[in-house]
């Protein structure tokens, strides 16, 4: 199966009571096997056809406040005219699920991959969780799920798959049973939603004195994630043997350079630095799995006796002193007391490639900068732009 | 607003109906309307334009004020044909 045929198999067995979504390249595919699982009676859901992604997203919070199980899917302008809805989603507490196959922002236009529509609703409120490849973007929904509806959590969670370097992709899925699935996630059971019997209010209006409060709960929330994601990946284990933790880890133990990257690139970075361990050079990998909450514990676990830290973003933040990712990793490091020089590529925009030999090239240029005394270059660097 | 729970539902939800009797806006207030009661006809023009609602009919036909609700918009003044209600500083 693609990962996009394997987001909308999982999402079938999911059970899910709810779909409503707009097409975009190239997230396309999940949501047109979802409308045939609907019409084929193969799936029992509403599927709502909606006239852009800003009432999908709209159509989705309302319907999870009744108590339904919600999947959306978009992608890049898509993603970013939902963005003022996201907020409502989060703030009140809707636990939908939505794959997001990223994709660059126009102009110019651009239907391939990087991560700037998801990093543009980065502060929206959101759970989000990059798949590296399709069997992790499948076992992911399921824990997706899990997590977004369960009643100290309830926050929308986004499934990230990079544009058509994932979401067109084929590989084979090892896939769950029906009945598996429907013991792992048993119907949504919602403590507060709407009904004509017990009248309640919804996204009420706030003043000054009561909003600070209602928008805290969502970092309150946030902060719980790690422990129930780590308990959800367990049980998921012990049913597949299958287990993802909230940052990938290669070859750390010993490793004197470590690159940290998100989504498919995790992969070729991975065969990159078996290669350079091949010749000797101590690099490791970690890949930022969970990205939101930003899994700072975990990073931190396998950071501490590394000399330089390689932070590979494939989304620019312009004017900013790093790029997302970079950003975080700076803080974590900081608010731990580690002085680690960190080198910030950006990389990849609008779907340029990269290869394992690039890799190799970004992390002998920092081991040779370490190896000369050189200072690591601050600031963000632009991998493979055109001098 | 003491009656407000110090403690919120997820999301900010109201899980009891008719809750907003318990916001008092009429603290938002600066001026208050007064009305001469040997000038109100009973017309209920102030009662129809009141957005809150916070004017009361009295059983005489004659108007009042909830001062709990009132936020001193001044409607009521501006559309009394008889020029009954002024507004006043609180």
């Amino acid at each position: 199966m693609s990962t996009s045929e394997a987001i909308a198999y999982a999402v079938k067995q999911a059970n899910v009571d709810v779909i409503a979504a707009y097409p975009i390249t190239p997230q396309t595919i999940i949501v047109e096997r979802l409308s045939e699982y609907v019409h084929n009676g193969e799936l029992d859901a509403e599927y709502i056809a909606v006239e852009s992604e800003h009432s999908a997203m709209s159509a989705c919070v309302a319907a999870s406040l009744t108590g339904a199980r919600v999947f959306t899917s978009t992608a890049s302008q898509g993603l970013a005219l939902m963005h003022e809805v996201l907020y409502l989603a989060s703030s009140l507490r809707c636990p939908i699920v939505m794959a997001i196959a990223n994709r660059a922002l126009s102009a110019p236009i651009n239907i391939h991959c990087d991560h700037s529509d998801m990093m543009g609703s980065r502060d929206a409120g959101w759970v989000q969780i990059f798949a590296e490849n399709g069997q992790q973007a499948y076992d992911r929904i399921f824990q997706a799920f899990k997590l977004a509806e369960d009643e100290d959590i309830l926050l929308p969670v986004g499934v990230n798959i990079d544009g058509f370097f994932l979401s067109h992709a084929v590989e084979g899925i090892a896939t769950i049973s029906d009945s598996e699935a429907a013991t792992f996630l048993p119907p949504r059971k919602a403590k507060y939603y709407l009904d004509y019997s017990m009248p309640m209010t919804f996204g009420a209006f706030a003043l000054p004195d009561w909003y600070f409060e209602i928008k805290h709960q969502v970092v309150e929330a946030m902060d719980r994630v790690p422990k129930k994601l780590a308990e959800i990946e367990e049980t998921y284990y012990k049913m597949t043997g299958r287990k993802y933790d909230h940052v990938g880890v290669y070859k750390t133990e010993d490793a004197e350079v470590c690159l940290v990257c998100a989504g498919s690139s995790a992969a070729t970075a991975k065969f990159a630095i078996t290669r350079l361990r091949e010749k000797g050079i101590k690099a490791g990998l970690l890949s930022i799995r969970l990205f939101r909450p930003f899994p700072v514990e975990s990073i931190l676990l396998h950071v501490k006796d590394v000399k330089a830290l390689i932070v590979m973003d494939r989304a620019m933040s312009p004017g900013a002193p790093s790029a997302p990712i970079a950003q975080d990793i700076k803080a974590t490091l900081y608010d731990a007391g580690l002085n680690i020089p960190v080198a910030n590529f950006v990389y990849g925009l609008g779907g340029r490639d990269i290869s394992a030999a690039e890799f190799e090239s970004i992390i002998m240029k920092i081991v040779e900068s370490l190896k000369a005394g050189r200072p690591i270059e601050k600031g963000v660097m632009y991998w493979g732009l055109r001098a | 607003m003491a009656s407000v729970k110090t403690t919120t539902l997820p999301g900010g939800i109201i899980n009891r109906p008719g809750s907003t009797i318990d916001y008092k806006t009429g603290t938002w207030r600066v001026k208050r309307p007064v009305v001469n009661l040997d000038k109100c006809i009973g017309c209920l023009i102030c009662w129809i334009y009141c957005p809150e609602p916070a004017i009361i009919k009295r059983d005489d036909g004659k108007i009042d004020f909830d001062y709990d609700y009132c936020k001193g918009c001044g409607i009521c003044s501006l559309e009394c044909p008889t020029k009954a209600i002024r507004i006043v500083e609180e």
